[in-house]
């Protein structure tokens, strides 16, 4: 097995939208790859296709198994964790009830867990919902860590967060990234140089590049594909 | 005093039964955006099951395990019917919610239809131990019998379902799954369990209600349109509460049956008035929804 996850001619409609329209590429093993592109192209849209959250034709390869038309959770128990973009931690339940619900695997990782976010055994028993943004991120991320799982799905992972705890997030992405494949949807460009090895770039609903992390050094480039000035 | 205190006392009651009614509906609302319509059918399934089992057993006066193996049956009967329908009819129609509304409807149309049909459309009194129609006096006050046994049951169904909700791995799934479904199986939870689940503890929690609501408050008589009416309050009850909280349907079931109450009596007594106790219902409701549109406690359970 080189790729952890391959999309074939994946098509996604939502509500009449044509929001995917035949999405192509490969993530292979190891390191991470972003998805790029600028807003409402369909990166969230593709993340949410693999774990089958919105219904999709096509083909979508993960770790091996034909995913197509598969249930979520079945999907997820292949061994995928997700960080959706708005961290969607269970606000009423407690920070120890979000991880204990988030436990997939005989001996979850809580020692690891906890030596990245500290602060999360501290505030076990607070609920989700009167965290702040940093602190939902620490748990939602923490719950896509605690299994060890090979594949990570990171939706933006920076959206809404002071440019110190971005760093901080970066760092542990990063050293996930030792271990496990990470797809990484992320509009920060300073995050993406520093984690990324590779890019896939999207725009309406298709994919128009595909490449090196490198690409990105590349400013007209950049702004042609992206709409971003490059010098994040 | 004395009536007021009585009155109070009744509309706890009361108040017990549509929380056990309301209890089901918002958690099946809540988890699964499914406005359970066949609530009311399973209350009187639940009813009947009572009957069905009072009826074959040796009628002794006074004997408790009448009204024990009756309560068992009709918490039995109510939560395999809402078992076998979650199975049967309603996880074929996942993510069609307005079909599943559709279904629940027309399943408590046809199965009421076929009680009519069974037995009549008569009411039938189902045999309960003498003590039961009873009261008891305390300071002079009248609180009937089968009240205790409704506010009892109320009393002991929240606290348990609270705990239950609060300190067990499928609670936690289900709260998790009222606020956020499509994330609870992205972690690799099977909800569809928890589903079937949520739909039998409903089905229990409902047969429960149409047993008591006839011990209680319909003179032991058991009809096969009883659950229906009840179902009227249980949705305002489950509206005004807030979709998907147990705390919210404690507080507007009680609410709800005490206003019901009061009205009825020092005002419906009046010529004219006699249905001013729904009215007020459905005033209050009007009140809560432009006040507080999302209900008393909204969506956490």
């Amino acid at each position: 097995m080189t790729n952890a996850l391959e999309l074939n001619d994946v098509h996604v409609t939502i509500a009449g939208s044509h929001v995917l329209q035949g999405v192509t590429f490969e993530v292979p093993k190891g390191g991470v790859t972003a998805l790029l592109g600028r807003n409402g192209v369909g990166k969230t849209t593709t993340l949410r296709a693999v774990l089958g959250l919105v219904p999709s034709t096509g083909g979508i390869r993960l770790l091996d198994h034909d995913v197509s038309g598969l249930a979520t959770h079945r999907i997820a128990r292949l061994g995928v964790a997700y960080v959706p973009e708005d961290r969607d931690v269970f606000a009423g339940l407690t920070v120890n009830q979000n991880l204990r619900l988030a436990e997939g695997v005989e001996k979850p990782r809580y020692d690891e867990v906890y030596a990245l976010f500290p602060e999360l055994k501290v505030r076990g028993k607070q609920l989700a919902g009167t965290l702040s943004g940093g602190q939902q991120q620490m748990l939602s991320i923490a719950r896509a860590l605690l299994n060890g799982w090979p594949l990570l799905l990171v939706d933006e992972p920076s959206k809404g967060l002071a440019p110190k705890i971005i760093g901080e997030f970066a760092t542990v992405l990063e050293r996930a990234a030792e271990d496990a494949t990470v797809l990484l949807v992320e509009q920060n460009l300073g995050v993406v140089r520093r984690l990324a090895q590779r890019i896939v770039i999207l725009d309406h609903g298709e994919v128009v590049h595909i490449g090196d992390a490198a690409d990105l050094n590349d400013e007209k480039f950049v702004r042609r594909l992206l709409g971003v000035a490059g010098a994040a | 005093m004395s009536t007021f205190l009585s009155l109070t006392f009744s509309g706890l009651a009361l108040g017990g039964i549509y929380f056990l009614a309301a209890s089901g509906l918002t958690l099946i609302f809540g988890l699964m955006g499914i406005l359970n319509f066949a609530q009311g059918l399973f209350m009187t399934l639940g009813a009947y099951a009572g009957y069905e089992i009072a009826l074959r057993l040796p009628a002794s006066p006074g004997a408790p395990m009448i009204l024990i193996l009756s309560t068992i049956g009709a918490i039995l009967g109510g939560a395999l019917a809402a078992g076998i329908t979650e199975v049967l009819l309603i996880r074929p129609l996942y993510g069609r919610p307005l079909d599943q509304m559709l279904v629940t409807i027309g399943l408590d149309l046809a199965i009421v239809a076929l009680l009519e049909g069974i037995f009549g459309s008569n009411e039938v009194a189902i045999s309960v131990p003498l003590w039961v129609n009873g009261a008891t006096y305390v300071g002079g006050v009248e609180l009937p019998n089968a009240a205790f046994l409704a506010l009892g049951a109320g009393v002991i169904v929240f606290v348990g379902l609270e705990t239950f909700l609060r300190r067990t791995r499928y609670g936690i799934i289900i709260r998790a799954g009222v606020e956020n479904r499509g994330m609870v199986s992205a972690l690799g939870v099977n909800v569809g369990r928890a589903f079937t689940l949520v739909f039998v503890i409903g089905g229990a929690m409902a047969g429960l209600a149409g047993l008591l609501n006839t011990i209680a408050f319909n003179s032991d008589f058991v009809s096969p349109l009883q659950g229906d009416s009840l179902l009227i309050y249980s949705f305002i009850v489950v509206v005004i509460g807030g979709l998907g909280s147990i705390r919210g349907a404690a507080v507007a079931a009680v609410g709800i049956a005490l206003l019901q109450l009061y009205t009825n009596y020092y005002i419906g007594s009046h010529p004219g008035w006699a249905q001013v106790g729904n009215f007020s219902v459905v005033l209050l409701l009007a009140i809560v929804l432009s006040v507080r549109p999302r209900g008393l406690f909204a969506s956490v359970v």
